[in-house]
């Protein structure tokens, strides 16, 4: 399966606050919190950067977890987030991404 | 959209200064009867001080509105407009003046002013929110929660030495970098408006309804989720909800926020204050 590229939308506000991060959609302020690992994904989605890789480097290096796994479960996560617009997905890289 | 107002350069015969917040706004109207109405409704809010903004209302059937229609507030231009089933309006925060279209019930009136203390609030840092607000000490303490999680329980379980700022919507306001909590004619359950005064916030609690009497300190992420799902917001406006979002974050920084679990009953009080 080809890999796939996310980054932030701009439609948003954000802040990291120790190992999470609050999320606010400025389209309908609804409210996000993300846990330690959906927020090392939502920190490196910086558009350029495939999720399978940010999966191998951000998640399974720093939460015990296999990669098949984590994987399965970052597409969910990204795919739950990108469907309130608060996370672009792309299946190339997108320049400029990481808008916050 | 037309919005009917008093007719331009005449004023209006009757205007009731209403002050919640330290923010005195005059409603005005020509008619003696809504006067009346207003002056019962806001009573200790009502305001001998000379307005700094108005609202002008003209009393009409307001067409073209579904009834039931949920609040609606826009940004058109430098105004903003906020409809529902019975009221229209319009508000311009450089002029501090605006003209509500509604029909005689205290409803409508009471919704915009909501509205336009909500936009005048976030420009300065601060907030309405779902939550009690009671003071004891001089100090305010805010209680919130969606309906349900006990915001008028804390209110009415409160002791003789408590005064009631609001058991619905907290009025929150950033001074000088110090946050204050003000009484508000808001009432919830209660049917109580609060006492008009202003105390500085101590403590924000995250109401939980347990079969015994703890407090304990939430992590700032979740003290920021929570604040802001409470926040009344009425308009989607991205710059509007970023201000507000920052406000949310700057309150948590300054004033501690911690999870309520309690038994609805007068004990809970002994951890308070």
């Amino acid at each position: 399966m080809s890999d796939i590229y996310i980054s932030q939308s701009a439609e948003i506000a954000a802040r990291t606050l120790g190992e999470e991060t609050v999320i606010m959609s400025t389209a309908d302020s609804t409210v996000f919190m993300l846990n330690p690992v959906g927020t090392a994904i939502w920190t490196a989605a910086d558009g350029t950067t495939p999720l399978s890789q940010i999966v191998e480097e951000r998640v399974c290096a720093e939460f015990e977890v296999s990669p098949e796994e984590a994987l399965d479960d970052a597409k969910a996560f990204v795919e739950k987030l990108a469907g309130h617009g608060i996370l672009l997905i792309s299946d190339s890289p997108v320049s400029g991404g990481g808008s916050l | 959209m037309a919005v009917s107002a008093q007719h331009p350069g005449t004023k209006a015969d009757h205007g009731v200064v209403i002050e919640i917040g330290g923010l005195p706004i005059e409603v005005q109207t020509n008619d003696a009867g809504f006067e009346r109405l207003l002056r019962n409704r806001y009573g200790n809010y009502v305001s001998p001080r000379t307005a700094r903004y108005s609202l002008s209302v003209d009393l009409t059937e307001v067409g073209g509105i579904d009834a039931d229609a949920d609040t609606e507030v826009w940004l058109e231009g430098d105004e903003w407009r906020m409809q529902r089933g019975d009221f229209r309006a319009r508000w311009s925060p450089a002029a501090g003046q605006g003209q509500v279209s509604q029909s005689a019930n205290p409803y409508a009136i009471d919704s915009v002013l909501r509205i336009v203390h909500t936009l005048m609030l976030a420009d300065e840092g601060g907030f309405l929110l779902h939550a009690s607000s009671l003071v004891r000490n001089g100090k305010a303490f805010l209680f919130a929660g969606v309906s349900g999680a006990g915001k008028t329980t804390m209110a009415r379980l409160a002791p003789a030495d408590v005064a009631l700022l609001t058991d619905e919507a907290s009025y929150v306001r950033n001074l000088d970098g110090h946050y204050y909590a003000f009484g508000t004619p808001f009432a919830g359950e209660l049917a109580q408006p609060g006492r008009n005064i202003s105390a500085p916030v101590a403590a924000l609690y995250l109401l939980h309804k347990a079969p015994e009497n703890r407090i304990e300190k939430v992590d700032a992420a979740t003290a920021v989720a929570s604040l802001l799902r409470n926040i009344l917001f009425f308009a989607h406006q991205p710059q509007l909800v970023r201000r507000v979002f920052e406000a949310g974050c700057a309150f948590v920084d300054a004033i501690p926020v911690s999870q309520l679990s309690f038994f609805p009953d007068q004990r809970v009080w002994d951890l308070i204050g």
